[in-house]
């Protein structure tokens, strides 16, 4: 029998796609070096560090940049430079694992959300709303003087408060797969729950989540920085980028660069995620329109 | 395109006086990682106002992609490569978002093909049919009435109960009916719609057409009406234009292009029409042959290799539109008074 | 010994908003399709037309068993399988396939083509290899190179294709194919038809067609049967029924089917009235309010099912 149908190109991989839509997309690119040098730079953080970044007396105090000193000195003449380094490791530190963190709760709870019956699916999203609807940073107080003040305060503050996001939408996008025509279509093949669950419902669910996980890597730096900022996170003289920021603040009418050197860090993370969540938007959702 | 200049010499559409809707010599490419596709090759056409204009063609020949060009929705990897599209003044493949917005859901509206795909799995047709009212300065109470009015206006039994009910509740020619109950809602100049009819039966797509008649005559709007199913075309239409590959082989008059179809793929397309076997067969007409690959059209005539009556013009030369009769044209050599005469 | 032996079948769905339904005291549940029977022969091929909402979706999804039915019985190669469990299930999954509605939307969209065709192999712990995807892409006529593609990259057509394949993967005796080519055009449908016809010469696998194409029943169907709210209005040889249709819907139905011709006048049957829905079902005869012939009696009586020479109606007074 002969192929009459009209047959469109074979297409290539994700990798091929992704070099296309970079190809086109400047900013996209600005996102990916950006996250790779942030991420490289924490993984490699105790080998590149000019300096000890806890060793006081570096050079003079409150010095502005130079040559020794990229980015300064603090009013202890701890090198910027080397503490901005080493708090990228704590923050990505706190971003990976509080966000893996919520996002295997989140996954869990909204798949049990979307396939179980309608009244777990109505207390779980009362949950849900009812844990969003503190304040972050409320929420983390409230948790800090319980638990004290840690590292692993931020990241359960961080992992918690993520988790409802993450389960609604995975709530939202297994609902609409579990009445698919294909998800029928596996049913009726007699596919087994696990395969039906991690070949047909979880792929599809991953990609936007994945994208708005990468879009909130800034957001929970931002909360980690926050809270150690307001001395209930990450404690001196661990260099956290909010430590860094506090220490700062104090000497700030002395010398303005500790803060410059905390604030840097901080925009950068925000735009390369952020672009390259963009990017990967494009790259996993094909279909996109030009929709005004 | 080579053939640009050409065709506007020679074409002779069915004129009408004053079009709503004018195509003129529109090319739409996608990019894609293996190439450019020319998806739509300089293709022009007019729906005349307060009329059916349908348009027909292969799987794949780039009806949708004409249809979401008219609406402003082409996909992300899409380019207007050339030509236009007059509406009152304006030139809608050049149009600004903010443009569009104002248009979409006033002036032109789209009842799409795949109804799952336009209607949001999770939420109730109730919310989605209010909802799309957005823009009417009526109380909510008001649009939940206007809502069951149209959905019992496209046959849609039990209408005020549909309405808390999801889209997978409902039968698949039910979803359809929704789908064309949303697009009314609007009231448009011009109704776009893409294959609305492939899920009701029979008779409920003889009353949809029925309505899509009627209101096009009360409140005058255009509609372009895609669609593989060759009876409704010629019942409803006023106008048809025949697609293949990217371009439009022909256009006419309904009666004209039906009864003496001028170029050979819309001869073959209608002695593929089931509908017009009289003998029951279990073994029905294809047409031999795959579509050209749109990365690379074929430099002569796009349908040559499929083509029974090809001859050595085909290879060579592009086709224009040429005059076929009255207000007919058709883009195949045969045409020409020329050959005629060798 | 039919091959499916439909009896009574009767299937429930239930209502939106049972709170406000219990309030009024009304059932929460509606029945969508009510008392249809029907057999089919290995070979043969039955055509399933009829009213939007009718139930014939509803039907599909009962046989292969993704919803449970409320009354009456299935029997499949002998066996009753409407009240079957789980492990029969898994093995009569391998005798009976589906072929959906929505070509591209009814296969999973992160598999390649490779894994979708031998997607039923695998879920019943068969060789699923690459010998086995080539055999069956071959058998639908769609070359090798097809393996390596996902759903969105092929055409209406050909993701039709792959949903044969898939369905044909195990060999099965029966067939329930949901509008098999909406959507499709002219050419493309009749290969797909074409293609079923040489599949089922060959394996002689019954197959149960859903369609609104009248066009295509005509030609590739042995029986038909009409379906109205729920029920069969009238069943019979495919020849004998578009000849000389006995219920008025069938008439109207047959009568609706437009022609490839504007000039062409149509005698119509205009149907008028209100379309009723199963959860409110008219008395007497459920066609009645629309029916242009309906008399006084058959808002009073239920029509039963007359069965003669091998066709049968549901209708008081038939054509
Ligand atoms: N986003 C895209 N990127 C690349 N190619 C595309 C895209 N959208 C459509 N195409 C290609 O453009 C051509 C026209 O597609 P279109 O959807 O307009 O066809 P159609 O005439 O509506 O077909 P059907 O009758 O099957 O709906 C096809 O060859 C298709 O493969
Ligand atoms: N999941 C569901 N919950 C409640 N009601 C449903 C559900 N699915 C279908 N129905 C109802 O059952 C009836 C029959 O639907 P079905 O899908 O079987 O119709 P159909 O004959 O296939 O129609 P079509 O030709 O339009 O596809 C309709 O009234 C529909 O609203
Ligand atoms: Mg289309
Ligand atoms: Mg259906």
């Amino acid at each position: 029998m002969t192929d009459a149908t009209q047959s469109p190109l074979p297409e290539p991989g994700l990798l091929a796609r992704s070099l296309s839509v970079l190809s086109g997309n400047r900013t996209g690119v600005i996102g990916f070096v950006l996250v790779a040098l942030i991420v490289g730079s924490a993984i490699l953080a105790p080998w590149i560090v000019p300096y000890d970044p806890t060793a006081i007396m570096t050079g003079p105090r409150m010095a502005p940049p130079s040559a020794e000193h990229w980015l300064g000195t603090d009013n202890i003449g701890r090198d910027i430079f080397s503490r901005v380094i080493a708090g990228g490791r704590i923050a990505m530190l706190v971003a990976a694992a509080s966000l893996t963190a919520a996002l295997s709760a989140g996954l869990l709870l909204g798949l049990i959300a979307g396939l179980g019956p309608r009244w777990l699916d109505n207390l779980l999203l009362l949950v849900f709303d009812a844990l969003r609807s503190f304040p972050t940073i409320v929420f983390g107080l409230a948790v800090v003087t319980i638990i004290g003040p840690s590292l692993f305060t931020v990241m359960l503050v961080v992992a918690i408060t993520s988790v409802p996001i993450y389960a609604r939408i995975v709530r939202t996008q297994t609902l609409a797969l579990k009445n698919a025509e294909f998800i029928l279509a596996e049913r009726a093949m007699g596919v087994g729950l696990p395969r039906l669950l991690f070949v047909h419902v979880l792929p599809n669910v991953l990609g936007p989540l994945l994208i708005l996980a990468s879009m909130d890597v800034p957001l929970v730096i931002a909360t980690e920085a926050g809270l150690s900022f307001l001395g209930m996170g990450v404690r001196p003289p661990t260099p956290s980028w909010g430590v860094i920021l506090n220490d700062g603040y104090n000497f700030i009418r002395n010398s303005p660069w500790p803060v410059i050197g905390g604030s840097i860090p901080i925009i950068l993370v925000t735009l390369g995620f952020t672009f390259m969540g963009e990017a990967l938007r494009d790259i996993f959702d094909p279909k996109l329109r030009k929709a005004g | 395109m080579a053939s640009a200049a050409v065709s506007h010499r020679t074409a002779e559409a069915p004129q009408t006086a004053d079009p709503l809707v004018s195509v003129e010599g529109l090319s739409v490419d996608f990019a894609t990682p293996r190439g450019t596709i020319h998806a739509l090759r300089d293709i022009s056409l007019e729906v005349p106002k307060g009329k059916v204009l349908g348009l027909v063609g292969e799987s794949g020949c780039g009806k949708s992609t004409l249809a979401y060009s008219m609406i402003g929705l082409l996909a992300e990897n899409a380019r207007v490569a050339g030509g236009a599209i007059r509406m009152g003044g304006q030139d809608l493949a050049h149009l600004k978002p903010k443009a569009w917005r104002d248009l979409r859901g006033t002036r032109i509206a789209m009842i799409f093909q795949d109804p799952m795909t336009s209607l949001n799995p999770v939420t109730t047709i109730g919310k989605q049919m209010i909802d799309i009212q957005y823009r009417e300065p009526i109380s909510r109470s008001e649009k939940r009435a206007r809502a069951i009015e149209f959905l019992e206006q496209v046959q849609l039994p039990d209408a005020a109960a549909k309405l808390d009910v999801y889209p997978h509740q409902l039968s698949g020619g039910m979803r359809q009916r929704v789908c064309i109950a949303m697009a009314l809602l609007t009231r448009p100049d011009l109704l776009i719609a893409d294959e609305p009819t492939t899920a009701l039966d029979a008779t409920l797509e003889l009353q949809i057409v029925t309505l899509l008649r009627e209101l096009q005559e009360t409140f005058g709007c255009s509609v372009l009406f895609v669609s593989h199913h060759l009876g409704t075309v010629a019942e409803l239409c006023d106008e048809v234009a025949v697609m293949y590959a990217g371009e439009v082989v022909e256009r006419g008059h309904v009666r004209e292009v039906f009864h003496a179809p001028r170029h050979p793929y819309t001869q073959a397309l209608f002695d593929c029409d089931p509908a017009r076997i009289r003998q029951a067969t279990r073994q029905l007409p294809t047409i031999p042959g795959t579509l050209p690959d749109l990365r690379q059209p074929p430099a002569g005539c796009a349908f040559r290799a499929r083509c029974s009556k090809a001859f050595g013009r085909c290879a060579a030369e592009h086709p224009p539109l040429h005059a076929a009769g009255p207000g007919q044209v058709a883009r195949c050599h045969l045409n020409d008074p020329a050959e005629d005469v060798a | 010994m039919s091959l499916l032996e439909v009896t009574d079948l009767r299937i429930r769905y239930a209502r939106q908003g049972r709170l406000k339904a219990a309030l009024r005291r009304e059932s929460h549940d509606f029945e969508a399709v009510c008392g249809v029977s029907f057999t089919l022969e290995p070979g043969q091929t039955l055509g399933l037309v009829g009213e939007s909402g009718s139930g014939k979706s509803t039907i599909a999804r009962t046989l292969i068993g993704l919803k449970k039915s409320s009354g009456g019985s299935i029997r499949f190669d002998g066996a009753e399988i409407s009240q079957a469990s789980g492990r029969d299930w898994a093995r009569l999954r391998r005798e009976m396939s589906m072929m959906w509605q929505d070509p591209v939307g009814s296969l999973s969209p992160r598999l390649t083509v490779k894994s979708l065709v031998t997607e039923p192999l695998r879920i019943n712990g068969l060789p699923a290899g690459r010998t086995e995807a080539e055999r069956l892409l071959g058998l639908v006529g769609l070359p090798a190179e097809f393996a390596t593609r996902y759903p969105h990259q092929l055409s209406g057509g050909q993701a039709r294709r792959v949903g044969v394949a898939r369905a044909l993967a195990l060999d099965p005796k029966l067939l329930i194919a949901d509008e098999p080519t909406a959507g499709l055009d002219m050419s493309v449908q009749g290969e797909v038809l074409n293609l079923l016809a040489e599949v089922q010469a060959r394996s002689g696998v019954a197959i149960v067609i859903i369609t609104h194409n009248l066009n295509l029943v005509r030609h590739v169907t042995d029986q038909m049967a009409i379906m109205y709210l729920g029920r069969f209005v009238e069943q019979g040889p495919t020849e004998q029924v578009f000849a000389h249709p006995r219920h008025p819907y069938t008439k109207a139905l047959l009568a609706a089917n437009p022609e490839p011709d504007p000039e062409a006048r149509h005698e119509r049957v205009a149907l008028s009235g209100e379309v009723p829905s199963p959860v409110n079902r008219p008395s007497g005869c459920d066609f009645h309010p629309r029916c242009p012939w309906a008399r006084e009696a058959c808002a009073a009586k239920e029509p039963g099912w007359t069965e003669e020479s091998g066709r049968g109606h549901r209708c008081l007074f038939p054509l």
